[in-house]
């Protein structure tokens, strides 16, 4: 099968794997749709070419998007679009592209099928993901408020009575200080993969296929995950140096997966297209760096509630013991401390919600004043938005003991439509 | 110890003793360093790893092996002098206790469920000859005397009594400020109240740590407009900041009674205040605390012009902070002095370069320049400056409770 000889070469040595793709893939372009360089013939070809099991990838066609159960890869690329074009049909046509180059990318292929274009055109792949593995790269797609109206509440593609009810712009939350140029968008792409080239050439693709239909407003580059969404990952840590996404929901918690993340048909009745899918919550977290690294180790963890080395709560225990809030020292004050983070976030305090959180660590560069531009990329799948997120960070920002090192600087919530069927595109049920 | 590796550095330590008695890095990393005693603490059971140690910086590494919360003592000979204690240690949690330990007789101790006299034996410190750092502070020459760490009771009770009454006066010194501010404002004599606004915040920003643990009171006192929450109605220094400098368009202007109301508000949390302050007790190491976070302040708001949004009276509260956290440490320099010297140099410097830059942006005998008249390099030379500070004063709290 044409899958094992694939992971044969490319284990044999790097950069076979996509150049042998790209003999293969190119038979199919010729049934490609002209004007986009990742074609729907593309998109055929990887779908009977592809081998979903192999190890270093994830199929991107299903009930569900890829990029949200898949277990956390190591990098991430989030891009935010705004749709410049004003037509419903070329924002479908955008749709489709996208589509078919996610379908090629995420299976290491190349955008276009790599089929011989004429020297003195433009190559149609970009080029600096040939050789590399796919590298468990996932392309998960959303849709912003303002895709469905704009800021006078007028429809934009005819879809405004389709908004779901739940998809505005998250609240002003004290202590934020939200950027514009990092905050909201049309539509959004989450790339992630374990390697940082392929999940920034991804965007980088997509933002060309989108030239003249959608412009990039702003991205953001994660170096680590910090949170796992599969058992059979160790928890990573965060720029606090304290492991994070402990309690996270898992892939392997089907059932609770289904009562938190996944939004039901019946959820919205005016947006039943959004069942299966799931509100993605993105906020920019500075860290302040540098007083947090001043502050004493019992400091840290009285206001992350959790000991820095094991990442046991302070009640006790290993990293995967409940915390116990009851738990009082000697001085009759909880072990946990009323505005330590872990308590603050845990579903007990917050009426049994859960969120499935997919965060990376971000480093931007330092700031004017020598201070490293750090913290996390906080990325959270949800159902329900206005049960889940909004009433927790309420919460926390006006309690969290960790607000003192945070500043929020960026912020945006979409619509995860659900999955993409076998020659469907992203976002389908929403314009059926 | 069975790596070979480990054991042969071992032996190598053991043959030159002197030397390697020296410097700290010859230690070898768990297991090997005699000042490093590992502590199993048990529901029934405290099992050091040895019982005695060469006096100096000794570390008790405690791990709580049983299933009830545990605290780990060392005390003096006598059974009741605490020299040293980590509390509340989860099961299953580990916490290092650090000391400085001179040669004696001590009552090491775990207490299972907090409680009773716990499980104790006894741990014997010898004499060293590389004690080094504390042996010119710490009551040398007594020989048996307790004073592990050098700071008497006494020098605590006198550095707490100050600081203590620093505060008691700058919280004082800001109701009597707050009155003739709101009497101004509610006159709507604007200049007047104007003039008033940053002089009178700085007794304020001097003991904002203090200020701030009160929960109610800070955020209807010094709240800034964008730190409010859907719904929360917004008082206090910052409200009637932005009426006396309202931004140019988009503004409605408070009315007398409205302004009022604000200015009574804000004198009766002042007063609220000055009232609780009076019944505090500080304990030094909240002092050392305090001091580094006005400096987080500082870094945090002040030097980015943040905290005055409207009248950018940002130096005046950037100073303000700085004098607060330099009151705090010089009423612990006494005990610094005595246990780390060289720290407490060392933080004295930095407040005086801090200042020195600082007192370049001065505007009248009291007073500073707009935030706004900054350039980036200036910000920067502060921020600078304020990084060179704030570093050693992180340490001071550890320094001063060792």
């Amino acid at each position: 099968m044409t899958g094992t000889e694939e992971r044969d070469q490319a284990s044999a040595g790097r950069g076979v794997s996509r150049r042998r793709l790209l003999g293969y893939a190119g038979a199919g372009a010729t049934l490609g749709a002209a004007g986009f360089a990742g074609g729907v013939g593309t998109a055929r070809a990887v779908e009977s070419g592809s081998d979903p099991a192999a190890p270093d990838r994830h199929p991107f066609h299903g009930t569900h998007q890829a990029g949200i159960v898949t277990p956390a890869q190591e990098r991430m690329h989030f891009a935010a679009f705004d749709v410049t074009a004003t037509s419903r049909a070329e924002l479908i046509v955008l749709l489709r592209a996208w589509t078919a180059a996610a379908a090629a990318m995420t299976h290491g292929r190349p955008v276009g099928g790599g089929a011989p274009l004429p020297y003195d055109a433009p190559p149609a792949d970009t080029g600096e993901a040939t050789g590399l593995p796919p590298a468990n790269l996932t392309l998960t797609f959303g849709f912003g408020p303002s895709l469905f109206r704009d800021e006078h509440g007028r429809d934009r593609f005819g879809i405004a009575d389709r908004q779901p009810a739940a998809l505005r712009r998250l609240p002003h939350f004290p202590g934020d200080r939200l950027a514009a140029e990092r905050s909201d968008g049309d539509l959004c792409v989450q790339a992630c993969a374990d390697d940082s080239q392929v999940a920034v050439h991804a965007i980088r693709n997509l933002s060309r296929i989108a030239f003249g239909t959608a412009a990039m407003r702003w991205s953001q580059l994660g170096f680590g995950r910090t949170s796992s969404t599969s058992t059979g990952q160790q928890t990573p840590r965060n720029l606090f140096g304290f492991k994070d996404g402990t309690a996270n929901l898992k892939a392997e918690q089907p059932a609770l997966v289904d009562e938190h993340v996944w939004v039901g048909a019946h959820d919205d009745p005016r947006a039943p297209w959004l069942g299966g899918g799931s509100f993605l919550v993105a906020r920019r977290i500075n860290m302040t760096i540098e007083s947090w690294d001043r502050t004493s180790l019992s400091e840290q963890e009285r206001v992350v509630g959790r000991d820095r080395s094991a990442g046991a709560p302070m009640s006790g225990g290993t990293e995967l013991s409940s915390p116990d809030f009851s738990a009082k020292g000697s001085d009759g004050q909880p072990l946990i401390a009323t505005d330590a983070h872990v308590r603050l976030t845990h579903p007990s305090r917050n009426r049994g919600v859960r969120l499935l959180r997919r965060g990376y660590n971000f480093t931007d560069g330092n700031d004017a004043l020598g201070r490293l531009d750090a913290g996390l990329f906080f990325i959270a799948y949800v159902r329900d938005p206005d049960k889940q997120y909004i009433p927790m960070q309420t919460r926390l920002s006006r309690e969290d003991g960790m607000r003192e090192y945070l500043t929020h600087t960026g912020s945006g919530l979409f619509a995860a439509p659900p999955g993409v069927r076998q020659g469907g595109f992203v976002g389908e049920t929403l314009f059926a | 110890m069975k790596h070979p590796a480990v054991t042969a550095a071992l032996v190598g330590a053991l043959a030159l003793p002197a030397l390697a008695a020296c410097t700290d890095s010859t230690t070898a990393r768990g297991g090997g360093d005699p000042r490093t005693i590992t502590v199993a603490a048990g529901d029934t059971s405290c099992d050091l790893s040895a019982d005695r140690a060469p006096s100096g910086n000794l570390v008790y590494k405690v791990t709580n092996r049983g299933a009830k919360v545990t605290e780990f003592y060392l005390y003096g000979e006598d059974g009741r002098r605490i020299v040293g204690e980590v509390e509340n240690v989860g099961p299953g949690l580990s916490r290092d206790l650090v000391l400085n330990v001179p040669a004696g007789t001590y009552i090491p101790a775990c207490k299972p469920g907090m409680v009773g006299q716990g499980i104790r034996s006894t741990f014997t410190v010898t004499e060293s000859e590389s004690e080094s750092e504390s042996e010119s502070g710490s009551g040398s020459g007594s020989g048996q005397t307790p004073a592990t760490s050098g700071a008497t009771q006494q020098q605590i009770d006198r550095a707490t009594a100050r600081y203590h009454r620093y505060v008691q006066k700058q919280s004082e010194d800001l109701l009597a400020g707050t009155r003739r501010f709101v009497a101004a404002y509610t006159a709507g004599d604007d200049n007047e109240a104007r003039s008033l606004y940053a002089p009178t915040r700085v007794h304020w920003e001097r003991i904002e740590p203090v200020a701030e643990s009160f929960g109610d009171l800070d955020p209807r006192m010094d709240l800034r407009q964008a730190d409010l929450e859907q719904g929360q109605s917004w008082t206090g220094w910052h409200r009637i900041e932005k009426d006396l400098w309202p931004p140019r368009s988009g503004y409605t202007a408070l009315t007398s009674k409205q302004r009022a109301a604000y200015g009574d508000r804000l004198l009766a949390d002042t007063r609220t205040l000055v009232t609780r302050v009076k019944r505090l007790g500080f304990t030094i190491d909240q002092m050392g605390n305090g001091a580094k976070s006005l400096l987080d302040e500082v870094a945090k708001s002040k030097v980015t012009g943040e905290e005055e949004a409207w009248s950018h009276t940002d130096l005046y509260d950037f100073a303000a902070n700085v004098d607060g956290a330099r009151a705090g440490f010089e009423d612990l320099e006494p005990i610094l002095a005595r246990k780390d010297a060289t720290l407490k140099d060392q933080i004295e410097q930095r407040f005086t370069d801090l200042q020195k830059v600082l007192d370049r942006h001065r505007s009248g005998p009291h007073g500073f320049v707009s935030y706004t008249t900054l350039s980036q390099a200036q910000v920067r030379q502060l921020s600078d400056a304020v990084n060179a500070l704030s570093e050693p004063l992180s340490k001071l709290t550890a320094a001063v409770t060792l």
